[in-house]
């Protein structure tokens, strides 16, 4: 009898489609260590994967959904959150979960995320802020800091513009949960996204991630171990602060912890109770 | 005269980077734009021409393509020289702008690294984004080269500022097989194209001085009368596109015209194509009248307007024509590119036999065996007198 070698299978992998292997990720990008993050969170909740639909737009984070083995949908650029309000009002059983980048929740589908938050609706949205469009190799969007460089914000003035704070617009537009961390705090990341997915309403959860590939090699910020090392650096946890307060700046301090937890009524509870209303149940 | 060669820089260019030196010389107001493969490499070109001070414009790198083509309008409406450029969802995304630029008569010159629209989402090179606008009252052209990508930008701005035209333009390059590929671009020096392209002489800005109203609202009173003129607009195109291309022949030698006859005068079977399938045509009629078979080619450049008189023309007695598009109408009586070529060729006293082969969706590779493919094809369903009313080639069934 010859002995059967043993494969050695990382524990998550149950919930990922291995037949999609290897990830398109670059070297040293954080998308990679984020799934892991989310797998983790499902399987310490033993919530059902089955009834999990996870929902992504377009961008190197928007290939995300189509690594996990349950009901997922690649969206299109921007309309993650929408396509997932459609899932989420149409059959409210399902836990929905967004995962996208900065340029897809906050540039080109910005509007969804202040609506969402807004309406405050049951959903979880996870994003991978990398501070630029990545997929597209490495252009300036609303998340990228003032001056830095990018393939449309050359040298020797780099971007205009200013950036939006995420921690800040979810909060000001009504999110329930807001949360933020960077890629290498992956346990209290991991809790977060926990307790994101456990909360009734809408949570956001941003996590500052490397894009050594663009980004960081546009502004001279190292590979990805030395991008990641940085993020650990400059992350300061304060837990509780007013999210207003919740400042991001790369080079020095990256405030991160749960910003806001608050209880209001759920989109889709609140239509399920005018619905027996007007019926006069 | 035309500009003597050693003021000509002759340069390896991507089609999209031939584009952005194109956009660096016709001295642009504002491009505003947003990031999409295969055609963000033109910004990013041409932001690059910016931060070294080589061109006067403003770049406005807006939140979406819906922004990117309303920004345009909104700059084209106080005078300005505008450009922006896209693909596939993110054209798909300007769609009610499109339409608000054609009929508000706005001059923008739009240049699109063709691609597949999703769903599933795909970046390589098919038509369906640029027939898919066809009916939003851009001016269409279709290039098959670096060269002519450079070419076609420049003289889109003569065409559409024109006071007879006043219409946006698409100029079009097969996403990755143009937009990325390098070939030899002669560059006019920038004197002389700032000669050709000129200042644009706007009509009825937006001028604080001369307040106007920009659309308001046209009911059953006059609503009807705005699509009339924008319709007489757009069939002035083949005059002016002849003025304008005998300009620039003057000066570069080089002419393209609404389409290119390749073999035609005695062919039995045309090919009838767009873009770079163009170019491989050309050297399959090559290789099939070697072996004494009468094959030739229409490449069509101008798809808006479509130029129905000139085809019927040029195809003359041809006993079959094979059109080869890379774009579907799906349910129609035919895809895009043959229904208008029936269209064009029902009043033919003799009617060919028409065949219509979708081919290439989605990058899928269309080389010469399936142009050989069609025409053996072609020459069967000529032998038994009927064919399908189209087919698609290269494609698990
Ligand atoms: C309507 C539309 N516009 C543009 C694009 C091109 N595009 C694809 S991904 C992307 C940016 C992705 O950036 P981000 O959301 O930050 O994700 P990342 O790749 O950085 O993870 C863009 C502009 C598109 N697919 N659809
Ligand atoms: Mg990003």
């Amino acid at each position: 009898m010859t002995e059967s070698t043993p494969v050695l299978r990382h524990p998550m992998s149950k919930y990922i489609r291995e037949d999609r292997q290897p990830f398109i990720y670059c070297s040293g990008c954080s998308i990679g260590i984020v799934t892991g993050m989310l797998a983790r969170a499902i399987d310490n909740l033993g919530i059902d994967i089955n009834k999990t639909v996870i929902v992504s737009g377009i961008g190197c984070t928007g290939r995300t959904s189509g690594y996990f083995k349950t009901g997922t949908y690649h969206t299109t650029h921007g309309r993650a959150i929408a396509f997932a309000e459609g899932v989420k009002i149409a059959n409210p059983e399902l836990e929905v979960i967004v995962v996208s980048g900065d340029g897809d929740i906050s540039a080109i589908g910005g509007n969804h995320l202040i609506h969402a938050c807004r309406r405050n609706i049951d959903m979880t949205v996870i994003c991978i802020n990398n501070m630029n469009y990545g997929m597209t190799g490495g252009q300036f969007g609303p998340t990228t800091e003032h001056e830095r460089y990018s393939q449309t914000s050359p040298r020797p003035y780099g971007n205009l513009e200013h950036p939006f704070n995420l921690v800040k617009l979810a909060a000001s537009s009504g999110a329930t949960f807001v949360a933020r961390w960077t890629a290498v705090q992956a346990r209290r990341a991991t809790k977060s996204i926990e307790k994101a997915i456990e909360k009734e309403g809408f949570s956001f959860v941003e996590i500052i991630g490397a894009c050594p590939t663009a980004y960081g090699r546009m502004n001279r910020l190292g590979d990805g171990v030395t991008m990641h090392k940085h993020l650990l650096e400059v992350a300061e946890i304060q837990n509780g602060l007013p999210p207003h307060e919740a400042e991001l700046d790369y080079a020095t301090k990256i405030i991160c912890g749960e910003f806001v937890n608050i209880e209001k009524p759920e989109y889709t509870a609140v239509l399920a109770e005018m619905q027996r209303k007007a019926k006069g149940e | 005269m035309t500009i003597s060669k050693d003021k000509i820089k002759i340069e390896g260019l991507t089609g999209d980077s031939a584009i952005a030196h194109a956009l660096r010389q016709a001295n642009l107001d504002v491009l505003a734009a947003y990031p999409i493969t295969p055609q963000t490499i033109i910004v990013e070109d041409y932001q690059r021409f910016a931060a070294d001070g080589e061109i006067n414009a403003a770049v406005i790198p807006v939140e979406s393509e819906h922004s990117a083509m309303s920004a345009c309008v909104g700059a084209s409406a106080v005078g300005g020289r505008v450009a922006t450029a896209s693909a596939s969802a993110g054209l798909a995304l300007m769609w009610e702008i499109l339409y608000v630029a054609a009929s508000m008569r706005m001059p923008i010159v739009f240049t699109v690294a063709n691609r597949a629209l999703s769903g599933p989402i795909n970046i390589h090179n098919d038509h369906s984004d640029g027939m898919g606008m066809r009916d939003s009252g851009f001016i269409q052209l279709y290039c098959q080269s670096c060269q002519e990508a450079y070419d076609t930008t420049l003289m889109a701005f003569r065409l559409a500022e024109h006071h007879d035209i006043l219409l946006p333009v698409m100029v079009g390059i097969d996403g990755f097989i143009l937009s990325h590929n390098v070939e030899r671009v002669e560059m006019l020096p920038d004197d002389e194209v700032e000669k050709f392209v000129g200042v644009r002489a706007p009509v009825d800005p937006l001028d604080p001085n001369n307040p106007l109203t920009m659309g308001p609202l046209a009911l059953t009173d006059y609503y009807f009368e705005f699509k009339e003129q924008q319709d007489r607009a757009i069939n002035r195109v083949p005059k002016v596109y002849k003025e304008v291309e005998a300009e620039f022949e003057k000066i570069t030698g080089r002419k393209y015209g609404q389409f290119e006859t390749y073999k035609t005068e005695d062919a039995d079977i045309i090919i009838i194509a767009m873009s770079t399938m163009g170019g491989t045509a050309k050297v399959v009629a090559d290789v099939l009248r070697e072996k004494g078979e009468k094959v030739g080619v229409i490449r069509l450049k101008m798809f808006r307007p479509f130029p129905a008189e000139g085809i019927a023309k040029a195809v003359g007695n041809a006993k079959a024509v094979a059109i080869f598009e890379k774009a579907m109408s799906f349910g129609a009586a035919a895809h895009p590119l043959a229904m208008e070529v029936r269209t064009a060729l029902y009043e033919s006293k003799e009617r060919p036999m028409i065949l219509d082969f979708v081919v290439g969706l989605g990058g899928r590779d269309v080389p010469p065996t399936t142009f050989v493919e069609g025409i053996e094809k072609t020459k069967e369903y000529l032998k038994a007198g009927k064919a399908p009313k189209y087919e698609t080639l290269g494609v698990r069934k």
